[in-house]
This record gives structure tokens, C-alpha cells and sequence, in this order.
């Protein structure tokens, strides 16, 4: 195992010696208990104790908007190039569910037919992930699906130890990075220190839904016509808000600009959501999710049950973001909290 | 800093339109050219068709991979790329991705009696695989076709259909929702075809292909006849956005998360009767 020691007043000298290298994003504070990964140039902007940020570091991954082709019929013969923008980037103070969540977008965008446009950008990416020493707040759901303790997917992971950071260093990239920045090795005490940090982890955080996680996707498999989707669908508004702020989240809509030259044009990917209306709709009108109910019990089961069968894992990371953003206080908790009572 | 993806699976094929015609009001036929050569797809799979600044849509080949050199398709103008599609004729230039999709299993069919259940436009994937039995037609038994649409107006390939009326080695049957004044033939839905065939139902595959409203009943009327549920085949529609598995729209609300655009269009009923929808 390869730790290191950062002083909390040297993370300005690291922030800042990283940004000489490449782009530096880091969670900012935004007002109003939000917070948000923006572009920062040193340790003052950044925010160390936050919740999770508005929109996840997928982001960075997918962009909301994102040019796939650019095409030009200007010629004889139509012309295009598959193209992506992608720079160095380093992501700071990524928490343990949103690391989850990249590492299922990897699993995604991995997957054959390969998309080159994600795999590239994550290439470019270092990430560098940040303890939560305790709960952000009580949306939360992290011990339920296991991701509030590292298990790796980053390049650096800092964890707080008072006046300085411990940090593990997991890849090769990162490994020489830190000889680069001559980050001192951490010692006995550091590691004493680190385990006690993570004990405290272990008393404080408990699985928030009363539930075998294992158990999970046969519970799903059994509540397929449960009452609880009925009730979701009732208060559902379909704004699409809880899929654009999950880590996990990857639907997409393609869709042609053309200049305003009408010579050249791009085609885009955009984020899309499984909630809106005409997600499932085919030319010929056929809804095959028309209602509310169905979407939002198709966005659970795409979270608990058919990931769990096709990636062997839970594509909820129990950021909690989906509950707090929710216009209609739907929480995942409480729907998971029914649909268990129910299928007991 | 942006860069080119040479091997990006959002790349283009380019195509020519070497013909096309107006079939009925709604629906124009295209036999189309590949620059890089063949389609090389096996039938039921569809394509990707790009028109630049229009968008891209999924549309299913409708030509057997028997026949070299172009492929086909058949589109209704329904939506903002199909109805941009239609402004189009010979000489015209697209874009293609694919092919995509799980094609019929013609290597299990092999050898089997074959009963074709086409509705409306869901002649169009089954005819790539109608004509591909037909070139290969002592590897197949006996053939049955049964096709039905709204009025004789709205019957696609009329001509090609009017040689499988002759030919020996088929049954061919058709039945219209409602009649013309010179239609002399049956009237009735597509189910009503069904009762009047006889088949032996356990080395006989149904391949059914229609609109989704029409798939409940007439596998209704297929269990009757005792045909096995591994033996029917269908067709699902779906809106495949990116053809890669991944876009999620085609999504089909059953419990082993397909894709229709990776893991079908073609299901046996076995494997997706426990959609929500088919």
C-alpha cells in the first residue's frame, strides 16, 4: 500500500503546482447550501466539507452536450469527422458515490460497441477522489449500497486527518505525480490515525432502508406491479430533474445542428431523461411508457435491479441527490422503505 | 483540444440512392448504394439513416442479403427524418450506420415449415426474410404467408406480391381491414387468416412482424393452433436512438433488461412474454 502525507497548508501549493500542469476542477461552494465542480486555481476556492454537488463529476465525463460528428455538404459528396474535445483535467475532492457512479459509467461506456468519445475524455481525467468522514446530510444513502468506503476507481484519494491529508496513491500516474510534487510517505501513525477515521465511518454510518441489499433486486423483481410505482406516478411531475443530477445516469438523445452557413453542421449527444414523456415513444405513436408510474419504476429498476443483472452492481451510489432535488418529494428511501414492506 | 476518433461507431457510411418510388400515400421505397461496398447485414437487422442537419432514424432493411450490390428500404413518412426522407429520389446522397440488431434465427428455422404473419408496414423487415428463403428455398418446408393491412390501397410490393400469388412452392393469403369497390379478396383482421391454415404446429416457426397493437392477438391465435412459444418470432418496435445499446430508449420494460436494439428487434415470444409491453 503506497500512502502519502499532505499539510492541509500545502493543498494550496498542490492545487495550484497541478493547474500549471492541466485544468483543475474542484466542488465550489455556490450559495444556498449548493455547491457545484467549477474550474479553481487554488485551495481557497474549494470546498472540503460539502454535500453532494448539484450536478455529479459525470459531467466531465459526459458533458450535457457533447459534439460526435461534424459533417460539411458543401461538396459534391457529403463529408464528416468523428470528433471529441477532451483536455487534461484534474477532478478534486470526488466523494466515494460519485467515484461508484464513474466507475458504472466505465462499465457503460466500456461495454462493446466501445464509445471512444467517454473512454477518451476519461483517459485524459485524473481523479482525485475525498473522504466523507461522516454523513452529508440525511438524504443520503451510501451504506445501503456500499459506496461511502473507498474501493477504488481514482488515481489519488485524500482522506482528512486534521492538520494534514493522508493520501493513497492507487495508479501509476498518480504515483508519479506525487514523486513530482515529493510528497513525504506516511508513517505508523498516520495509518493508526486513518484507521481510526474509518472506524468512526463504520459506527456512524448503518444501511438507511431496512433491507438485505442482496435482496434487493428479487424484492424489485417481485414488486414489478406494486403499489408503491402507482404512488411515485401520482406525485411524479416529470421534470426529468432526478436523472440529469445522478452520477449513474447516462441516456442520451442525438440530434443534427446545421450552421448558419447551411454548409456544415454537428451532430450532437445530449443528456436525456427516461422521465419525460416521449422517451419511450415511437413514430408511429406508441407510448411504451406513457405514464408516470412506468417511468419512475423504470428509473428504480434501472437503478436496483437490471444493472444488478447485466454489471453486477447497483446503479444507485446513494448520493441522494435524485431526493433532494425533487420537486415533488419523492425520496428514494421512502420508496424503498415501502416497495421492502410490501414484498416481505 | 479537439481530435478526430478514427474508429468512432458514430462514423457515417455513405450511401447513394440508385432508385426509389412512391408505394402507396405514405410509404416511398429506396434501393441504396454503399461507397464502401456491401450492407452485409442478414435480415431483420435495420440501419441508422443520417440525413445531415436532418437527424438519423431507424428504419429496417427490407431487401434479402441474397441480393448484392445495394440494399432497401421502406419508409413512411412519419416523423421529422421520414418525412425529409420522402423529399429525396435517385442520385441523393445519406449517411448509414450499421447494420444493426439481431437478425431472424434463419439457421434454427432451417429445415422447418415457416408461417409468415405480416400487418401493415411489418411486411418490410419480413420481406428481407421472405426473399431470403425464397433464394434459398429448398433449405426451408412448406411456406405460408398471410398479410394484412388497412384498405388494397395501402398494400405494399402489389407487384412482387402478385408473383407470390402464382407461385407453387408458397400459400399466400391476404385480407384487408376494409374493402374498395374492386377488391374481390377477404376482409377482415389479420387473426381471422390464422384459424384456416393448417400447419404442423411442432416444426413450424411463426415469424411475426406488425404494428404492437396487433402481436397479442395474433399470438393468441398462434397458441391455439399449439405452435411452441419458442417457435413464434417477432419483430419489436422500438425507437432505437444509437443502436449500440446504450442511447436507453429501446428499452423494453421486462425482466431481463433488453435492448431491442442490441438483444433484438427479433425476440422468440418465449423470450419477452414477460414485457410489460411487446
Amino acid at each position: 500500500m503506497n500512502y502519502h502525507i499532505l499539510k492541509k497548508d500545502e493543498l494550496d501549493g498542490f492545487i495550484k503546482k497541478l493547474s500549471g500542469k492541466m485544468k483543475v476542477v474542484a466542488p465550489v461552494a455556490r450559495g444556498a447550501g449548493n455547491f457545484a465542480f467549477q474550474e479553481v486555481s487554488g485551495a481557497s476556492e474549494i470546498a472540503l466539507k460539502y454535500i453532494p454537488t448539484i450536478l455529479p463529476p459525470k459531467k466531465y465525463f459526459m458533458p450535457q452536450r457533447e459534439t460526435m460528428l461534424e459533417f460539411d455538404i458543401s461538396g459534391a459528396k457529403p463529408s464528416d469527422t468523428a470528433v471529441v474535445d477532451a483536455g487534461e483535467t484534474a477532478v478534486f475532492g470526488v466523494h466515494t458515490c460519485d467515484l461508484a457512479g464513474i466507475q458504472c459509467l466505465n462499465m457503460v461506456f466500456s461495454e462493446r460497441p466501445r464509445d471512444y468519445n467517454y473512454l477518451r475524455r476519461k483517459d485524459k481525467i485524473l481523479l482525485i477522489g475525498l473522504e466523507c468522514g461522516d454523513y452529508c446530510d440525511e438524504y443520503a444513502s451510501c451504506a445501503l449500497v456500499n459506496s461511502h468506503m473507498p474501493s477504488g476507481g481514482y488515481d489519488l484519494f485524500f482522506t482528512d486527518l486534521g492538520d494534514r491529508f493522508i493520501i493513497h496513491v492507487h495508479t501509476q500516474k498518480a504515483e508519479e505525480l506525487v514523486e513530482e510534487m515529493g510528497l513525504a510517505k506516511a508513517v505508523p501513525a498516520d495509518m493508526t490515525a486513518l484507521e481510526k477515521v474509518r472506524a468512526h465511518k463504520r459506527s456512524v454510518f448503518k444501511k438507511e432502508v431496512n433491507v438485505d441489499p442482496r435482496k434487493l433486486p428479487a424484492i424489485f423483481a417481485a414488486g414489478a406491479d406494486s403499489k408503491v410505482w402507482k404512488d411515485v406516478g401520482a406525485r411524479c411531475v416529470s421534470c426529468g430533474n432526478c436523472t440529469n443530477v445522478c452520477p449513474s445516469c447516462y441516456c442520451f438523445d442525438m440530434a443534427d445542428t446545421m450552421n448558419l452557413d447551411l454548409k456544415t453542421g454537428v451532430r450532437t449527444r445530449t443528456w436525456d431523461s427516461c422521465q419525460l414523456e416521449p422517451f419511450a415513444q415511437v413514430a408511429g405513436g406508441e407510448n411504451f411508457r406513457k405514464e408516470r408510474s412506468e417511468r419512475q419504476r423504470h428509473r428504480y429498476f434501472r437503478k436496483f435491479k437490471y444493472s444488478v443483472d447485466k454489471f453486477y452492481r447497483f446503479f444507485c451510489t446513494g448520493c441522494g441527490r435524485c431526493t433532494r432535488t425533487c420537486m415533488a418529494d419523492i425520496s428514494l428511501k421512502e420508496t424503498l422503505t415501502s416497495l421492502v414492506k410490501e414484498n416481505v | 483540444m479537439k481530435e478526430e476518433i478514427k474508429n468512432s461507431n458514430w462514423k457515417l457510411r455513405k450511401g447513394t440512392i440508385i432508385a426509389a418510388k412512391q408505394m402507396t400515400d405514405a410509404e416511398k421505397w429506396f434501393d441504396i448504394r454503399l461507397e464502401d461496398g456491401e450492407l452485409d447485414h442478414e435480415p431483420g437487422q435495420f440501419v441508422q439513416v443520417e440525413l445531415y442537419g436532418v437527424g438519423e432514424a431507424p428504419i429496417s432493411v427490407c431487401s434479402s442479403p441474397t441480393k448484392r450490390g445495394s440494399f432497401e428500404l421502406t419508409v413512411r413518412a412519419t416523423g421529422r427524418l421520414t418525412n425529409a426522407m420522402h423529399k429525396l429520389d435517385a442520385g441523393d446522397q445519406l449517411g448509414i450506420r450499421g447494420p444493426f440488431g439481431k437478425p431472424f434465427p434463419v439457421k434454427v428455422m432451417a429445415g422447418n415449415d415457416l408461417l409468415f404473419v405480416a400487418g401493415g408496414l411489418g411486411i418490410a423487415p419480413l420481406r428481407s426474410l421472405i426473399n431470403y428463403v425464397f433464394d434459398n428455398r429448398r433449405d426451408f418446408g412448406k411456406v405460408d404467408i398471410l398479410l394484412g393491412c388497412r384498405t388494397p390501397h395501402d398494400m405494399l410490393f402489389g407487384s412482387e406480391i402478385g408473383t407470390w400469388q402464382k407461385r407453387l412452392d408458397l400459400n399466400f393469403l391476404c385480407t384487408v381491414d376494409r374493402g374498395a369497390p374492386d377488391w374481390k379478396g377477404n376482409v377482415g383482421l389479420i387473426t381471422t387468416l390464422i384459424p384456416g391454415v393448417t400447419i404442423q404446429p411442432e416444426r413450424t416457426f411463426a415469424v411475426v412482424v406488425g404494428p404492437p397493437v396487433m402481436y397479442k392477438f395474433v399470438i393468441a391465435e398462434l397458441i391455439k393452433k399449439k405452435v411452441p412459444e419458442r417457435q413464434i418470432v417477432l419483430s419489436l418496435e422500438r425507437h432505437m436512438k444509437c443502436g449500440m445499446g446504450k442511447c436507453g430508449h429501446c428499452q423494453i420494460d421486462h425482466p431481463k433488461n433488453y435492448y431491442c436494439c442490441k438483444d433484438g428487434p427479433t425476440f422468440t415470444y418465449d423470450e419477452v412474454k414477460e414485457s410489460k409491453k411487446l
